[in-house]
C-alpha cells in the first residue's frame, strides 16, 4: 500500500521520500496526465455504480434474451471470418507502422541533413523490398475460390468413338 | 436492486423531492425505439425531422430497445407484428412507456370490422400510456401526445403502489 502511495506521489512530484519527510505536492507535467486518467477511470466506475443503485431492476426472461430485432435469436455470433481478411489486416498494420515512424522523421529530416535522409531512405527501401516480396508471393491478390471450368473432353472422346466405330464398320 | 425504487410504502417530503428530480430527468430525455409500422411512421419521421424537431423534447430514436424509454406504436399492428411488438416492449428496461399513435393501433381503425389480420388495438398485448387519435395523426398531434406522456411522468411516484394486483418488483 505504501508502495502504491509512493508511486502515486512520485508521479505527482519528481521525487518523494514518502513516510519520512514532509511532502510538498506539486504536479509534474506527467502527473497532470496521470490525474486526468485517474479521474476518467473513477468517473466511469462511479457513474455506472450510482446508476446501478438508483435504477429499477426487474429482469425477466424476455428482457435478458439476445436482441435480434424482435425475432428469436438463432445461431452463434462467433462466425468464421474469411482468411483473406487476415492478409489485408497484416499489410495494413505494416503500412500503419510505416506512417507512424515516417511522420516524426518527415518533421525533422531537413535538420539532420544527408544522414537523416539516408536513414529514412533505407527504412523505405526495406519496406519496399517487403512489399515486393508480398506482391511476388501473391498476398496482394484477392484469394478467390478456383472455378472448375467445364471441358469438352468427354464430347470429343464420344466423337472419336463414333469415328472409330465408323472406320471399324 | 434499485436503492429507492418502490422501497417505501408512504411518501414523505424527502422522497417527493427525489421524485421530482427523477421524473424531471425521465420526462426530459424520452428516447424512443427506432421503430415504425405503417403510414403513421411517416408522420413520426416528419415529427423527428427538423421542422417539428422531436429532439427539443429529448426524444431521440435509438437502434435498440435496451437503450429506449418509450415505444411509439406508429401504425397498423398486424397479428404477425404483434408478437414482435410484445417482445420489443418486454426487452425495454424499466421505466418504459408506450404511445399508441393513430386509429389502427388505438383500436384497429379502418380494419376494425373486416381486418382479419389486424390486432384490434395494441393495448390488447401491451399497456398503453397515451393514445393519439388520427388517421394518421399530424405531427402536432404526436407532439401533444408526447406532452401528455410527460405530464404523466411528472406525477409518477417511486413509492410502492398499494394495489395488490401489481406485477412489478416481485415478478
Amino acid at each position: 500500500m505504501i508502495l502504491l502511495i509512493k508511486l502515486f506521489l512520485t508521479l505527482l512530484k519528481g521525487s518523494v521520500n514518502f513516510p519520512y519527510q514532509k511532502l510538498e505536492i506539486m504536479l509534474t507535467e506527467f502527473g497532470k496526465i496521470f490525474v486526468f486518467i485517474l479521474t476518467a477511470a473513477l468517473f466511469v466506475v462511479v457513474a455506472i455504480y450510482v446508476a446501478r443503485l438508483l435504477r429499477p431492476k426487474r429482469p425477466t426472461f424476455e428482457k435478458l434474451t439476445t436482441y435480434e430485432c424482435g425475432e428469436n435469436p438463432e445461431g452463434s455470433p462467433w462466425v468464421k471470418f474469411n482468411i483473406r481478411f487476415y492478409v489485408v489486416a497484416l499489410i495494413f498494420l505494416i503500412f500503419d507502422v510505416e506512417v507512424v515512424l515516417l511522420i516524426p522523421w518527415a518533421l525533422v529530416y531537413k535538420e539532420m541533413g544527408i544522414v537523416g535522409y539516408l536513414i529514412g531512405a533505407i527504412f523505405l527501401i526495406l519496406l519496399a523490398v517487403g512489399m515486393a516480396y508480398e506482391w511476388k508471393k501473391g498476398d496482394l491478390e484477392w484469394a478467390r475460390p478456383k472455378i472448375k471450368e467445364p471441358t469438352l473432353e468427354i464430347i470429343k472422346s464420344t466423337e472419336t468413338q463414333k469415328e472409330e466405330l465408323k472406320t471399324a464398320s | 436492486m434499485g436503492l429507492l425504487d418502490q422501497e417505501f410504502t408512504e411518501g414523505n417530503i424527502v422522497i417527493a423531492k427525489t421524485e421530482d428530480l427523477f421524473n424531471w430527468a425521465r420526462l426530459s430525455s424520452l428516447w424512443q425505439v427506432g421503430f415504425g409500422l405503417a403510414c403513421c411512421a411517416i408522420e413520426m419521421m416528419a415529427t423527428s425531422a427538423s421542422h417539428y424537431d422531436f429532439d427539443r423534447f429529448g426524444v431521440i430514436p435509438r437502434p435498440s430497445p435496451r437503450q429506449s424509454d418509450v415505444i411509439i406504436i406508429s401504425g397498423t399492428v398486424t397479428f404477425k407484428m404483434a408478437i414482435r411488438i410484445k417482445r420489443l416492449y418486454e426487452q425495454m428496461p424499466d421505466p418504459k412507456y408506450v404511445i399508441s399513435m393513430g386509429s389502427c393501433s388505438n383500436c384497429g381503425g379502418p380494419y376494425w370490422e373486416h381486418g382479419y389480420h389486424v390486432l384490434k388495438g395494441v393495448d390488447r398485448v401491451i399497456p398503453v400510456d397515451v393514445y393519439v387519435p388520427g388517421c394518421p395523426p399530424r405531427p402536432e398531434a404526436l407532439l401533444e401526445g408526447l406532452l401528455k406522456l410527460q405530464e404523466k411522468i411528472r406525477n409518477e411516484s417511486i413509492v410502492k403502489p398499494i394495489r395488490s394486483g401489481f406485477v412489478g418488483k416481485s415478478a
